[in-house]
């Protein structure tokens, strides 16, 4: 299984599209490492930086329908390389979300009140996450706050993520 | 309780149920191309598990980038040209052959009611117009799908939309669709099967219907579906004349891939398009629509028809019709990629392609070509392109491009006056 802890990166936008994640002209790419310098390098959000604020990101924090478009597993594969296994949301669109657990990775969905609260309480630099897959919650530090936010998981979801993906589960089943 | 379509064709496809809405459906297809196939390759490969579930259900075209235009994408294309090789698919079409995967692989009767169909590649609800359940993936659901024949689903809810009255001359399912994602947003269908019923839909070509499937996606839908018809055999009648006795018998055969009158929907929409006018997207997100008439003088840098929503003889024959005997305007440049061999041929041998290098227009081979910025057709920083494609996404046809969708009609228009503008076909 991934590790699902350290820093968070928030990103204060809904519809952030896979062309932004990774743009089409680094597909001819045929290995996921490959793709590491390009993470949302075309990303459309005010004061963002992918060469700088990249740095150490552990996990992704950001609003509704992340992930649309394209159906492009290298948008999860640039996460993945980049040391970002987990992706916090109000909403994704289906075939990145099921990208994402299909790769062992986690894309969790959060009400949006809880997306809120995340943005108004620890977005400013310096949180830190931790996701407990037990007690199916996010733990958040930023300076001297802490809060612990309750999300839902699919035993299908689940399965793939301690399966370390698709292949794996399907290869035994089917 | 009555069932949708997209129920009915999960119920006959069903393998098993892992557990409570995990539904993995057996697979009548999956289509392939050389951009998100090679990496399911040499995973299989790296996993010593490099086969494949049949190779008369895979389907595999070079479409994104052909010819290779460098050293990556030539690899690519050889990675998937070995592998269909290796595993005895027949069906895999290389340059010469190729066409843009969801405009060839109907043509080539490769889609039918009731089928299941995935492939890595978004727009593959395109093929919903044939009463399938189609749906894009990724490249582990489509490695799955290559290895075992199978992938996994949630229920199928479905939102439908009941498309009433007639479009107007110079109004097409371009705009009908661009209008249903300004209504519904970018997230309006995500995880649902998008339904298309009423006159307007009944009254479309497969070719019409192929379009307003194909940009369900950008609504977040999983697959857009059509009920099969008469238009639908007729359609397919080359490939099934073998299976059926007349096209009255295999009608009744596809008439069980449509939704009972009782069934369940997650939502329905109803929307009188006799009045519809032109549409056209502005900013960076599909959902972002305006009529043609609201955006009129526009200035734009270049026109591009093809594509998999609007490269089909259909399209050409339509924007032809507005070229015809016109120039373009010398502010812009203009491209069009028939989107298969086939298209090309028809538009070559009805004078459509002459219409378009008159009008000042290059022809390129079919390709999936300028839509995505991966290969032609690439804007410069600031530039704005009519596009009959799907998607304005910041970027999408190069850095810091805009791009405003459309139909052919209007692409055409506005290559001749070099601003937005409602064709000639369309009279209000």
């Amino acid at each position: 299984m991934k590790e699902f802890k350290g820093k968070v990166l928030f990103l204060d936008r809904s519809d952030i599209n896979t062309d932004e994640i990774i743009p089409a002209k680094y597909l001819t790419e045929i290995t996921k490492e490959a793709l590491k310098p390009y993470l949302l390098e075309d990303l459309k959000l005010p004061a963002f930086d992918s060469s700088r604020d990249l740095k150490d990101v552990r996990i992704v924090i950001s609003r509704a329908n992340f992930g649309c478009g394209s159906s492009r597993e290298h948008a999860p594969w640039a996460f993945e390389v980049n040391g970002i296994n987990v992706v916090i949301a109000e909403n994704f669109a289906r075939i990145f979300r099921q990208n994402m657990f299909n790769c062992g990775m986690c894309a969790i969905e959060l009400k949006k009140d809880d997306i809120e609260k995340l943005f108004a309480d620890y977005s400013s630099t310096g949180a830190e996450a931790e996701i407990d897959l037990n007690g199916n919650c996010i733990i958040i530090k930023n300076g001297g706050k802490s809060g612990k936010f309750s999300f839902e998981m699919s035993e299908y979801d689940k399965a793939l993520v301690l399966a370390g993906g698709w292949v794996g589960f399907a290869d035994k089943k089917y | 309780m009555g069932k949708t379509i997209a129920e009915k064709i999960f119920e006959s496809h069903l393998v098993d149920k892992p557990f409570e809405d995990t539904f993995v459906l057996k697979l009548d297809r999956v289509f392939c191309h050389e951009i998100t196939t090679p990496i399911a390759i040499t995973d299989l490969e790296a996993r010593k598990m490099d086969r494949v579930f049949d190779p008369d259900k895979i389907k595999v075209v070079i479409d994104h980038v052909t010819p290779a235009k460098d050293s990556k994408t030539a690899l690519q294309g050889k990675i998937l040209r070995d592998w269909s090789r290796r595993h005895g698919i027949k069906d895999f079409f290389d340059i010469g052959r190729n066409g843009v995967c969801h405009a060839i692989f109907p043509e080539k009767g490769f889609v039918r009611p009731g089928f299941t169909i995935i492939m890595g590649d978004s727009h593959t609800c395109t093929h919903g117009a044939f009463g399938t359940f189609a749906a894009g993936v990724g490249t582990t659901d489509l490695e799955v799908g290559i290895l075992k024949g199978v992938c996994a689903f949630k229920f199928p809810e479905t939102v439908k939309f009941v498309l009433k009255g007639a479009l107007k001359p110079g109004v097409y399912a371009k705009d009908a669709i661009l209008f249903i994602i300004g209504q519904i947003g970018v997230n309006g269908a995500t995880n649902k099967v998008m339904e298309f019923t009423g006159p307007v839909v009944d009254g479309m070509s497969m070719e019409s219907r192929m379009t307003l499937c194909n940009m369900a996606i950008e609504a977040g839908g999983t697959s857009g579906i059509c009920y099969p018809d008469g238009k639908t055999v007729d359609y397919l009648w080359e490939f099934i004349s073998d299976e059926y006795s007349s096209k009255e018998e295999a009608f009744k055969a596809f008439e069980i891939w449509k939704s009972d009158s009782d069934a369940s929907y997650d939502a329905v929409y109803e929307y009188d398009l006799s009045d519809l006018e032109p549409m056209v997207t502005y900013d960076y997100k599909p959902d972002m629509v305006k009529t043609v008439r609201e955006m009129e003088g526009i200035p734009v840098d270049q026109i591009y028809i093809g594509s998999c929503t609007n490269g089909r003889i259909e399209d050409l024959r339509i924007a032809a019709e507005v070229l015809k005997g016109k120039k373009i305007s010398d502010n812009v440049r203009a491209i069009l990629s028939p989107a298969t061999p086939k298209i090309y041929s028809m538009a070559l041998k009805e004078g459509l392609i002459e219409v378009f290098q008159d009008a000042g227009f290059c022809v390129t081979n079919p390709t999936c070509g300028a839509c995505l910025g991966m290969s032609n057709g690439v804007l410069a920083e600031g530039e704005v392109c009519a596009s009959t494609t799907n998607r304005n996404f910041y970027g999408r046809m190069g850095k810091g491009g805009m791009v405003h969708l459309m139909s052919p009609a209007t692409a055409a228009a506005t290559a001749i006056s070099g601003k937005i503008t409602n064709s000639s076909l369309y009279k209000g």
